[in-house]
């Protein structure tokens, strides 16, 4: 497939806004029951208008891929059987849901409505949106995910790994980023952050490692003898009807050469999984305000290089009637 | 239920593509238009088709075959591309069982040509609206025209009869019993989207003739008269 950048940025940017959320209320969470130190309501809320930027930013880099955005709200219409669909109805609720969760907190709107246990767990409005949040955040990456894991013509992406991959690494650089938030306004959460982020990006080293070790050894269902219904091992294309670009020579191919397709998914081995990895560790050892940013920024352009991959590795059925111009 | 579509003969299929030109020429001015090029006489030109007439060398030479192969949308009887559209723009007709697209609500989003795995589907690169084959369902719907004209573009244009079309699913239809009778395939079966769209299969005629058809096996002297002329006139001699 041809890897399109409006869509690159569009998943890599609100999987981080959503894993930033979720690090938000998994640290309110520890801290209303007092396993970590408590924030200020402004962390908080500065985090989610962190978040919203993010969500905003890639819901605007997602027009540049349709052809028609000034129609793009009837693409909410067919959620009952298109992925997309969904995906375009839980955005919005979750740039809703984080509006308020900062919005809540910028106010200090967080007098408790009930408080559970001997004085351990307060429940107020920021927990409740919280609460929501975080299923809204997971159902949104279920949604992105299976917009690709559905769709059974792309094989390399119709798998649960897929599913997966989005959330771990999404979740895992959405904590990476809380991480070195923290590390710029110097609190103490960087060693709870960057551990989650640890795990999460490990858990995402697996799934991937997974997709890739699957994809490698894929056999796809659709050949060149059951494209054109002729029973003979020896097929051979002549000519495609035309001898320009098509749509269909552009929108399914990477033209790129099989190097530069093993370089770039070394980049992303590299830049996702070990590099912020030994960074957040260095960070932990010396203090350092500077690489969590800097474990941040290397894990995010990784993953951008991991999305184009995503695509680029994915082998569209139709490329069997665009092998040969003429 | 009616479920309107081609039969693609490729034995007699010669790859002239002229399905593909009547195709652009009636749909680009009619209702599915316009179908739009760019750069046409440039370099690298490209435009929209709803349909291709793509080429294939089956075995090794000497021992090849040419098989001119015409693709356009197969109007699935169980479209993958149309439960994923988000708009609902894209649908399959009740009443004939042909793919549309509403232009009026497509956003290009692209998503339904992901989910065709026969890359029929064409984006239009100055409408930005996705495009395919109709088909051309303002010519097989309109009643002013009289019943012979009631057919796509490419079926009226093909010089050798290549294309039928008809309803696959009454069973004496043209094309049920031509895919009846003479071995009538759909593309990609793996997939289970049950391509209404039948290609009919290359076929060779060949004589077969055994010893005892030469031989009258019912003579019951097992002899036969063969003469042999030794330049005497014969009966092929005869002037009338
Ligand atoms: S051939 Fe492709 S575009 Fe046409 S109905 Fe089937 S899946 Fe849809
Ligand atoms: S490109 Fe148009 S027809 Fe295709 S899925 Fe998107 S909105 Fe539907």
């Amino acid at each position: 497939m041809h890897p399109a950048f409006s869509v690159i940025f569009l998943t890599t940017l609100i999987g981080a806004a959503q894993g930033l959320f979720l690090a938000l209320f998994t640290g309110q969470l520890y801290a209303s029951i007092r396993l970590i130190e408590p924030q200020t309501d402004v962390f908080y809320a500065v985090g989610s208008a962190l978040a919203l930027g993010l969500l905003i930013a890639g819901l605007g880099a997602s027009f540049f891929h349709l052809g028609r955005p000034e129609r793009a709200w009837r693409a909410a219409t067919r959620w009952r059987t298109s992925w997309l669909s969904r995906e375009v109805i839980v955005l919005p609720m979750m740039m809703a849901v984080v509006f308020f969760y900062g919005l809540f907190h910028w106010l200090e709107w967080t007098d408790p409505f009930v408080v559970l246990g001997d004085d351990m767990l307060a429940i107020d409005a920021t927990f409740v949106i919280g609460a929501v949040g975080t299923l809204v955040a997971f159902a949104l990456y279920v949604c992105t995910a299976m917009i690709y894991a559905s769709v059974k013509f792309l094989e390399e992406w119709h798998s649960p790994y897929t599913v997966g991959n989005f959330i771990f690494l999404g979740a895992g650089s959405g904590f990476m980023l809380a991480a070195a938030y923290s590390a710029y306004i110097g609190n103490h959460l960087v060693g709870f952050y960057g551990t989650w982020a640890v795990i999460l990006t490990l858990l995402g080293l697996a799934t991937r490692g997974a997709t890739l070790v699957r994809n490698v050894g894929l056999r796809h269902k659709s050949n060149l003898q059951t494209a054109i219904g002729v029973r003979h091992r020896t097929i051979e294309q002549k000519s495609q009807g035309f001898t320009g670009s098509s749509f269909n020579t552009r929108e399914f191919f990477h033209h790129k050469s099989p190097e530069f397709l093993r370089l770039v998914r070394l980049a992303f081995l590299v830049l996702v999984f070990p590099v912020p990895i030994l960074l957040i560790a260095l960070a932990y050892v010396t203090q350092s305000a500077t690489l969590p940013i800097i474990a941040f920024v290397a894990q995010y352009l990784g993953l951008l290089a991991e999305r184009w991959y995503f695509f680029a590795e994915a082998r569209h059925p139709q490329n069997l009637y665009y092998q040969s111009v003429a | 239920m009616t479920q309107l579509a081609l039969v693609i003969d490729l034995n007699v299929c010669v790859g002239c593509h002229a399905c593909v030109t009547s195709c652009k020429q009636w749909n680009t001015s009619g209702w599915a238009g316009p179908m739009v090029d760019e750069n046409p006489y440039d370099a690298d030109p490209t435009g929209t088709f709803f349909n291709r007439v793509q080429t294939f060398e089956v075995g090794n030479y000497p021992q090849t075959e040419t098989v001119h192969f015409p693709k356009s949308c197969l109007h699935c009887e169980d479209p993958p591309c149309v439960p994923v559209c988000p708009t609902g723009a894209s649908y399959k007709r009740e009443d004939n069982g042909v793919v549309l697209v509403d232009y009026d609500k497509c956003i290009g989003c692209k998503y339904c040509s992901w989910a065709c795995p026969y890359g029929v589907r064409e984006l239009d690169e100055q409408q930005k609206v996705m495009k395919k084959c109709t088909l051309c369902i303002d010519r097989i719907t309109d009643q002013t025209l009289p019943e012979s004209e009631r057919k796509p573009a490419c079926v009226l244009a093909c010089p050798t009869s290549a294309r039928l079309y008809g309803d696959v699913h009454d069973p004496d239809s043209e094309v049920s019993v031509a895919i009846r009778e003479r071995g009538g395939y759909p593309l990609m079966p793996e997939w289970g989207t049950r391509p209404a769209n039948h290609y009919l299969p290359r076929r060779k005629t060949r004589m077969h003739i055994t010893e005892d058809e030469l031989q009258r096996a019912d003579n019951p002297l097992t002899k036969e008269d063969i003469t042999v002329y030794t330049g005497e006139e014969t009966l092929d001699d005869v002037t009338w």
